[in-house]
């Protein structure tokens, strides 16, 4: 267990685990549910210490049962607590896809109930996973009203969209990314701090092409930009960072600075959220736009374990770089 | 023990109170089958003709601070938690002051405030949210308990057995009923599990299991009561299965002729409101003039709450966009 210190950099994951321990002392209604987050603190040791700090039952392992627990953590949302499932990776979120879709999402839209639920998703590729280990299920949710989806990229919004999250009187599925986190850090503010669900963040501003994304794919478009400025182009990266709702006016305002989209997820490509966005764009600025928008996505394959293949299927950043040379030539 | 004997162990308040509720489940249910008869019902009609003694039961036996995850037959649940036969119809016409406010139809229908969670369609849906809640008990050291319930069919999904097995473990205050009248829609029984009784399937999540004449009132009541302070003293869960009997088809548009005839002349004789009335009048508390007043009774406030409804507003078209979250003040503690 990592606490927040000032000046030290933390991981994403070291993040997470500060937001979830923090929550936990400043609200005991806060509780912790999934398989093997007790003492073995969770398969990537995200709760690791917590069961010795708040007891068995406020970090409770769970029988392997993703339906049964998110059932479990519905009803206990409605009585009032504020549950914090753990799936051990998102792709087990399909055995809890009729209580999400079906139960949670719809609870208070027919009969007033709220369910102030969080549901952690470990999700994402280049992680060698295979079909089973990589999915990013975000698309399945995407089309099920009543719920919101936040999918940070940085040690701070990983931060402070859980406590926001875990705040929230909805329904909310955490997609943190698992290539992440080892891999970024930062240094967090000692203070209390939540990032607002609904709103994106510009990660890098640029005056030429828009690339519109979350999650890992983030830190390629970010790499991409480097590349392009040498070339003297301009990207600016949008990190939506929230899917449901998404902050469809930050899109609508970089890409009538631009004039050029880009689209960009891990995701598999048909109805993706590029997909959406790429609708949002057609009709609303239309009369903005210099080019086709583009989308980048995984092919419409489940994600594939070899290394040959994975680095086939992930998007890459040469994909990102070509797309914007392109557009930048309308 | 003698069906009378246990008939006398429960006071005759309590068996009267039950009783009326018994009467008016039927006499609503009944009305919403006419009404629907006559095409002014939006939607389907499923009603728990012949089963209203165990939903009445096992709600009659909590306390006030306790909560109820029913199942779609038990309207009688639903009344004794006091939601109004006018609000009941209101639902069933789509109106705005139905508990769903026109989102939602029949029984399918919650409110926190007066203890009961939501129906969901999904059978088994509402047992691990039934756990959940128990669970919610659990961790704040309350001593209130869930009371869920299920058809025979909703035991074959993969909800029930995850709901179980979790009760089980963490020994939950749940209690889980089934009510099982020996159809699932047209499916019998022996399509539907190859165990003899349901409660058999409570022996693999090491939870105690009994059977009760669904039919019968008091036992009901009295399963209930001893399931409900077991789990109220911190012991955990049970499994309690009520023989009973579809008598209508799955719902009003279902003739339900897969269903043999003898079979339900068979149990019309063990209707739950005439045993409820044959041992009222054995133990003395009760004769042919309560019986007739009582259900004088019934039949106003049904009526009362049929005009209540048919003269309550639709919701408005864009009342469709509302509610789908929920904002920050409805969860204030
Ligand atoms: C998961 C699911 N599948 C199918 C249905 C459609 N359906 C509604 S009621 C029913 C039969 C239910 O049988 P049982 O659980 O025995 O309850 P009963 O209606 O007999 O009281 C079916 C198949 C449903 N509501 N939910
Ligand atoms: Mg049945």
């Amino acid at each position: 267990m990592t606490t927040a210190t000032a000046g030290r950099e933390v991981t994403y994951l070291e993040a997470i685990s500060q937001a979830l321990d923090e929550e936990m002392t400043r609200d005991e209604r806060v509780f912790l549910m999934g398989e093997d987050i007790g003492p073995y603190g969770g398969a990537f040791r995200i709760t690791e210490g917590f069961q010795q700090k708040y007891g068995e039952w406020r970090v409770l392992d769970t029988p392997l049962s993703e339906s049964g627990f998110v059932g479990a953590a519905i009803g206990a949302a409605m009585m009032g607590m504020r549950p914090v499932v753990e799936m051990q990776f998102a792709d087990f979120i399909s055995c809890a896809f009729d209580q999400i879709t079906e139960v949670a999402a719809k609870n208070h839209y027919r009969w007033g109930a709220p369910v102030p639920l969080v549901i952690r998703a470990p999700f994402g590729g280049g992680v060698h996973g295979g079909p089973f280990h990589s999915e990013c299920p975000e698309g399945w949710f995407f089309h099920s009203p009543g719920l919101k989806l936040v999918a940070p990229s940085t040690p701070y919004d990983a931060k402070g969209l859980l406590k926001a999250a875990i705040r929230d009187p909805n329904p909310v599925i955490y997609f943190e990314h698992k290539f992440l986190y080892r891999r970024i850090k930062a240094v967090l503010p000692s203070e209390d701090f939540i990032i607002p669900i609904g709103k994106a963040d510009v990660k890098r501003a640029g005056s030429d092409v828009s690339v519109i994304t979350y999650g890992a794919m983030v830190h390629l478009a970010l790499e991409a930009a480097e590349l392009l400025a040498r070339d003297g182009i301009e990207l600016e990266v949008v990190d939506l960072r929230t899917l449901i709702p998404l902050d469809k006016e930050a899109i609508y305002q970089s890409v009538r600075k631009t004039g050029k989209a880009i689209t960009l997820h891990e995701d598999n490509k048909t109805g993706g959220i590029g997909a959406e966005v790429t609708a949002l764009l057609a009709e609303e600025c239309f009369d903005s736009l210099d080019g086709p928008i583009m989308r980048i996505a995984a092919p419409d394959t489940p994600v594939p374990f070899s290394t040959p293949l994975e680095e086939f299927f992930l998007p890459k950043v040469s994909d990102i770089v070509a797309a914007a040379k392109k557009l930048a030539a309308y | 023990m003698e069906v009378l004997e246990t008939w006398k162990t429960v006071k005759r308040a309590d068996l009267l109170q039950m009783y009326y509720y018994l009467r008016l489940t039927r006499a609503l249910e009944d009305r919403i089958t006419a009404l629907y008869r006559q095409g002014r019902i939006v939607g389907g009609v499923y009603t728990g003709n012949g089963m209203e003694a165990i939903s009445v039961g096992y709600a009659s036996a909590l306390e006030r601070d306790d909560i109820i995850a029913p199942f779609h037959r038990d309207m009688g649940a639903f009344l004794v938690r006091g939601i109004t036969p006018g609000e009941v119809v209101a639902q069933y016409l789509g109106k705005r002051t139905g508990p769903t406010k026109g989102k939602d139809g029949n029984v399918h229908m919650g409110d926190l405030k007066r203890g009961v969670i939501g129906f969901v369609s999904h059978l088994a849906d509402n047992l691990p949210v039934a756990t959940g809640v128990a669970l919610a008990f659990r961790l704040r050291g309350e001593s209130r308990v869930v009371v869920t319930n299920t058809g025979d069919g909703g035991t074959s999904r993969g909800d029930f057995h995850e709901a179980m097995n979790f009760a089980a473990v963490r020994k939950l205050p749940v209690v889980f009923f089934c009510n099982n009248n020996q159809y699932a829609y047209s499916t019998p029984l022996g399509l539907q599990m190859a165990v003899k009784d349901v409660v058999d399937r409570a022996k693999a999540y090491g939870m105690p299991g009994e059977i009760v004449d669904g039919n019968d009132l008091a036992a009901v009541y009295l399963a209930a009561r001893r399931a409900i302070q077991k789990a109220r003293a911190g012991e955990g869960p049970t499994f309690i299965e009520c023989k009973t009997m579809r008598m209508h088809g799955h719902s009003e548009h279902d003739s339900a002729k897969y269903v043999p005839r003898e079979l339900l002349e068979e149990w019309k004789k063990k209707d739950p409101i005439l045993k409820a009335e044959q041992m009222l009048k054995q133990i003395g508390y009760a004769d042919e003039n309560t019986f007739r007043e009582v259900g004088e009774r019934v039949t106003k406030e049904v009526e009362a709450g049929v005009e209540f409804a048919e003269k309550s507003p639709l919701p408005e078209g864009p009342e469709t966009l509302n509610g789908v979250f929920a904002t920050d003040e409805e969860i204030k503690p």
